[in-house]
């Protein structure tokens, strides 16, 4: 096992220097499937999260804890759920989506939204605790003060979607069932590993595995780089 | 300036009562506020200075009475604006934590900007304009406040303990923006613990006593002889509760 570790060191490095044309299909969808799932995950997630550290209502208390729990929701489930609404006979099997990039989209964002609506709702809650006074006093509507939390707490939001960006690109059982890992159309790095892995091909396996790990640092990275976090300013 | 608005003032209130999580902090209290003047509310701490202030600007429910502005109260609160003993830094760069009250009405970003320019001459924050708001000294920042404050022209100014954590040469140059304001006429009302600065500033003075006003009075007299002994000895400095 130890051999086929290294070698898949070597397997990696060998398939991102030649530009294996197999590989950098797989890498781009995941990417593709990943980001839109989470820009879709975030235009819903970000103005929830607001929306719950802003308004004071009777159940509050009771939706933060369902959303909470939601974060913990198994992907296999969610997989099974959307492959039910998908499928020729569901609710929704007219539009023929099943094992298509869009099905992986649907699971993603219904795995991801909890997640970054939760961390948001968590910053944004103390960034109202300081704003409340002030926004309140200058008469900001319901609709501006979301607006104000969203942009002034931008750079915080960013770490909730690399969150969501994190939990949807290593995401694997939701994919693969409504996905249906097919090649050239649904497969993607978390579903090509769980392949080569059941086939013996652990070196491969090993070698998408660290491309998988290399691509998220990339793009985290990418993202602080552009958010300019951890700069001089606090924020 | 656009065309002014209705007058708001008078304000008055009516057996108002403020209370937070089952305690009266302030009440029940009738007074009413004319249209000119620097009214400057002090008392002991807890005596419900800030309350006073919130309760008026419309920060702290009413729980009983009632607080009547001149016309209809949310007209009247698009026409006042609080200045608070913390200043509260939005997250952004000077220029635009000026602009935002101007934005929030409907200012488009441009001319917003533009307005905010002009006025931070005044307030002594033409350099900072491209500073990050939350990193200026406590001076600048409440400096910013008020800037931010007034930039809508409101017709009523509250302000809470403003220079309660300024220094002296801060204090002095939110006093001397103060002075300039009351004197072009915007109706000012402010809480104080600094006696020195109740006599600078203010026309009359409020005196409150465990939530309730217990003198009221031309500051001229006031401060020559108030007539209450809780007054008098609140002036001198003795320990009143």
């Amino acid at each position: 096992m130890n051999n086929a570790i290294s070698q898949g060191f070597l397997d990696a490095l060998r398939l991102i220097i030649q530009f294996d044309p197999a590989l950098y299909e797989i890498v781009f969808l995941s990417l593709k499937v990943t980001v839109s799932a989470v820009l879709i995950a975030s235009a819903i997630g970000l103005p929830l999260g607001a929306w719950l550290a802003v308004n004071r209502f009777r159940m509050r208390r009771y939706a933060i804890a369902v959303l909470n729990a939601m974060m913990g929701l198994p992907p296999v489930v969610v997989g099974l759920f959307v492959y039910m609404m998908l499928s020729r006979s569901g609710p929704l099997g007219g539009f023929g989506l099943l094992f298509s990039p869009t099905a992986m989209v649907i699971a993603q964002v219904i795995i991801v939204t909890p997640l970054i609506a939760s961390i948001a709702h968590q910053t944004l809650r103390e960034l109202w605790a300081e704003y409340h006074d002030l926004l309140i006093s200058m008469n900001a509507t319901r609709h501006q003060r979301i607006l104000a939390l969203i942009w002034d707490g931008r750079r915080a939001l960013l770490t909730a979607m690399l969150a969501g960006f994190g939990r949807a690109i290593g995401e694997v059982g939701a994919i693969i069932i409504v996905g249906g890992n097919i090649e050239h159309v649904t497969r993607v790095l978390t579903t090509a590993i769980a392949l080569e892995t059941a086939k013996g091909n652990f070196a491969f396996a090993m070698g998408l595995g660290l491309v998988l790990i290399g691509l998220a640092v990339l793009v985290n990275l990418g993202i602080h780089i552009i958010g300019r976090t951890e700069r001089a300013s606090r924020w | 300036m656009v065309a002014r608005a209705p007058a708001i003032l008078p304000l008055r209130l009516t057996d108002a009562v403020a209370r937070v999580r089952g305690k009266t902090l302030v009440g029940p209290v009738s007074l009413t506020l004319g249209a000119s003047g620097l009214t400057m509310v002090i008392g002991p701490n807890g005596a419900g200075k800030t309350t006073l202030l919130r309760l008026m600007h419309g920060l702290e429910r009413c729980r009983g009475g009632a607080v009547e502005w001149a016309v209809a109260r949310d007209i009247a609160r698009r026409h006042q604006a609080f200045v608070f003993q913390a200043p509260i830094m939005m997250r952004r760069r000077v220029l635009d934590s000026l602009a935002y009250p101007l934005r929030l009405t409907g200012v488009g970003r441009a001319q917003a900007r533009a307005a905010a320019r002009a006025s931070a001459g005044r307030f002594g924050l033409n350099d900072l304009l491209d500073s990050w708001a939350p990193m200026l000294s406590g001076g600048e920042k409440q400096k910013l406040a008020l800037a931010r404050a007034l930039i809508c022209d409101p017709q009523v100014l509250f302000l809470d303990e403003p220079c309660a954590n300024l220094d002296g040469r801060a204090t002095r140059e939110f006093e001397a923006l103060l002075t300039q304001e009351a004197a072009q006429g915007r109706r000012i009302v402010m809480s104080t613990h600094d006696m020195g600065q109740a006599r600078r500033l203010a026309s009359e003075v409020l005196f409150l006593l465990g939530g309730k006003i217990h003198e009221r009075a031309p500051a001229e007299a006031f401060f020559a002889g108030p007539e209450t002994p809780e007054a008098r000895a609140f002036l001198n400095g003795d320990i009143v509760e």
